[in-house]
């Protein structure tokens, strides 16, 4: 898991206008988002994507609205088609798809989710949840069947009958995924998917999304714009701004060290005890020495929230770290209490004072 | 001497315009007048001023022709292709014909205590309604028993044929407009003109192409005139399908027909059926003018009432057609709630 590509995106480009070709010349020659639109009255939508998606992890796209991420997304399954650059799926060049092979990946290869569900309204919920089946000629019976088993799943036993309309906003998500799961294929596209929930359900929506995701390893791609939901849930994380990406990898690090103002604005209102992870700043082991002096042993994948609450408060304390193979590293509560403070904050601090 | 003389004098064109080849229009009635009353010249004044049109124009230049020879053009222009419409047209439509004659053989040949009956379990069918089917069952009896019941099935017989034709034709040109912006840019002003043209003047060409004891005459009037709203309401329906389930369906890789039957159809169904309510009610107003042309039904007893001045036969007929307008009105609109009940958002 985690090692072979997915999906894999090459230097897209998409320009929203009447002439895109003539326009991408221009932002190729490297002009800007706002010089574009004043000079050309054309919408520079992404410069420059390259990001790759590993099979089985969850890729969470994030970036504010108007930054390009569900423009994105869309390029996966040609819902939107590139000015230019490269979208393979499978180390196959999705963009020389025929009509035939595009409906193809689309039936059965990725699934989608939607900000605003997009269920039905004139089928009830058992059905909608079986339309990515039907539409592949499945019979009715097996869909059914089918779509009635993933529904159990999600939490929604007993409304297979129910229209969408009778069902509150967070019900309705849960056979929007519901539906996406039905199609059994291998890739899951989300977009927004849980921003039109309110807080408590979306958490509940995220726990079950993470709890499917350690059964079923789908390789998903997850567009939000909210960082919180994006460190929660994120293998790897991909910031965009105006249609470019600012920063991508692996959540922990890009909190521990944003390399553009942009996304130090955006972590340093994270609650980072309950973000960042014990193996992000432990010390490793050097050796198979372990420290004597330490107070216990922490899970290399606890939150620092749960250190701090385990040690008391106490700064003196140091926690071997283990995983599942034992002993990997070190932790001093002095590292751990530092790790706390945002860089832009601790500058600003240094200002002040 | 005629106002514009001088336009013409100015131009040098004086002696194009008296060069012989009068105008062939016939003579109208003031031109009569102006001729035998010899009014003579009258002291010209600018409150006076007639527009520069084609007669006026004629006054001074005997080579500009005349309005009614524009009409005459149009008259002369529609004869002449007259026999070749009609040799197209007469096969093409002759189905319509027979489908009012069989309509008309159906509803008339049927005994009353089959078709009521019939009616009524259709209109509960359609409607779910046992009250609608009382009050639908009430009126029939109603119109029945002051014998208007013939006259009333022989007017349902001609919607039904005509309504049906029209949501035959009607949706998959809407959905075609739907489909194409090309094509809705160019049938707009098409259902424009149907729409606003008077119901009479439909029957003017259709009387010169058909003759007057074909059923089809009044059908194709009927039909022109009824099918506009069951168009435009298909096409707009399904322009007006929530983009997200549209962007959906073509996630999952629907084919086109998928999305065009389980998609946009039934979420269009609402809007498909107020146009259908639209075109019954829109054929019921035209039958009734259709009797000018000898279509059967109330319609004939209300131009009875117009032509003997029976006061009387007049109103009782068209308060009979009231009764079957709200009938055909209140069942359409039940169905039409019953769809919309299954699928609010």
């Amino acid at each position: 898991m985690g090692d072979t590509i997915k999906i894999s995106i090459r230097n897209l480009y998409k320009v929203f206008g009447e002439q895109p070709q003539a326009a991408l010349e221009h932002v190729m020659a490297g002009m800007s988002k706002t010089e574009l639109l004043e000079k050309h009255r054309h919408v520079l939508g992404l410069r420059d994507i390259n990001v790759d998606m590993h099979d089985g992890e969850i890729t969470v796209i994030m970036g504010l609205s108007g930054s390009g991420k569900s423009t994105l997304i869309r390029h996966f399954n040609r819902l939107i088609e590139p000015t230019a650059g490269e979208v393979t799926v499978d180390d196959k060049n999705v963009l020389i798809y025929g009509e035939e092979e595009l409906r193809n990946l689309r039936r059965s290869v990725m699934s989608m989710v939607f900000q605003r569900f997009a269920l039905f309204p004139h089928r009830t919920v058992v059905e909608n949840a079986g339309t990515t089946l039907k539409v592949r000629g499945v019979s009715k019976n097996e869909y059914l069947a089918e779509a009635h088993q993933w529904l159990d799943r999600v939490g929604l036993k007993g409304f297979d009958n129910h229209y969408p309309h009778q069902l509150s906003g967070g019900m309705q998500q849960r056979v929007g995924i519901a539906r996406a799961l039905t199609s059994n294929s291998p890739i899951m596209l989300m977009d927004e998917a849980f921003s039109a929930l309110d807080p408590l359900i979306r958490t509940d929506m995220q726990d079950l999304l993470l709890e499917l995701q350690t059964e079923l390893h789908k390789t998903i791609v997850f567009i939000t714009h909210d960082l919180d939901e994006a460190l929660k849930i994120a293998d790897h994380l991909v910031i965009l701004k105006d249609g470019f990406i600012v920063q991508q990898g692996e959540p922990q690090y890009i909190l521990l060290n944003p390399n553009d103002p942009y996304i130090e604005d955006f972590v340093s209102d994270i609650n980072r005890a309950r973000v960042l992870r014990v193996r992000s700043i432990m010390i490793p082991l050097e050796g198979d020495t372990v420290p004597p002096e330490a107070h216990g042993e922490v899970r290399d994948n606890d939150t620092l929230e749960s250190v701090i609450a385990r040690s008391g408060g106490d700064t003196s304390h140091s926690y071997v770290v283990i995983d599942d193979n034992g002993p990997v590293g070190t932790l001093e509560m002095t590292s751990l209490i530092r790790a706390l403070v945002p860089r832009v904050a601790s500058e600003a601090g240094a200002r002040k004072y | 001497m005629a106002t514009y003389d001088f336009v013409f004098n100015g131009l040098g064109l004086r002696d194009w315009c008296d060069s012989g080849g009068a105008s062939s229009a016939p003579m109208s009635m003031a031109d009569l007048l102006a001729q035998s009353g010899g009014e003579g010249d009258k002291e010209a004044s600018l409150w006076d001023l007639p527009f520069p049109s084609l007669d006026a124009l004629n006054d001074s230049c005997e080579k500009i022709i005349q309005t009614r020879d524009l009409t005459k053009g149009v008259e002369q222009g529609f004869l002449a292709i007259k026999d070749a419409l009609r040799f197209v047209l007469d096969p093409l439509t002759q189905p319509l014909s027979w489908l009012l004659e069989f309509a008309l053989t159906v509803f008339e040949t049927a005994p009353w205590w089959m078709m009521l009956p019939i009616l009524i379990i259709i209109v509960y069918l359609a409607s779910k309604s046992v009250r609608l089917a009382v009050f639908v069952a009430v009126c029939l009896a109603f119109l029945a028993g002051i014998d208007h019941y013939e006259y009333a099935m022989q007017t349902l017989a001609i919607i039904f044929v005509c309504a049906f034709l029209c949501v035959l034709f009607g949706v998959p040109i809407g959905i075609a407009m739907s489909r194409n912006d090309t094509l809705q840019r160019m049938t707009i002003p098409v259902l424009d003109m149907l729409q606003t043209l008077p119901p009479f003047v439909y029957l003017i060409p259709l009387i010169f192409l058909f003759s007057v004891t074909e059923p089809k005459l009044y059908g194709i009037a009927i039909i022109l005139y009824a099918i506009v709203p069951v168009v435009r309401l298909t096409d707009l329906g399904i322009r007006l399908v929530d983009s997200d389930v549209i962007e959906a369906a073509d996630s999952f890789g629907m084919t086109d027909r998928q999305k065009l039957f389980g998609v946009q159809i039934p979420l269009a169904l609402p809007n498909i059926m107020a146009g259908v309510n639209q075109t019954i009610m829109m054929s019921l107003a035209m039958v009734v003018i259709a009797s000018l042309v000898s279509a059967p039904g109330l319609g004939v007893l209300v131009l009875r009432g117009i032509r003997n001045l029976e006061l009387g036969v007049g109103l009782i007929s068209g308060l009979g057609i009231v009764l079957v307008a709200v009938i055909l009105d209140r069942v359409t609109k039940a169905a039409l709630n019953r769809v919309n009940a299954s699928q609010k958002h």
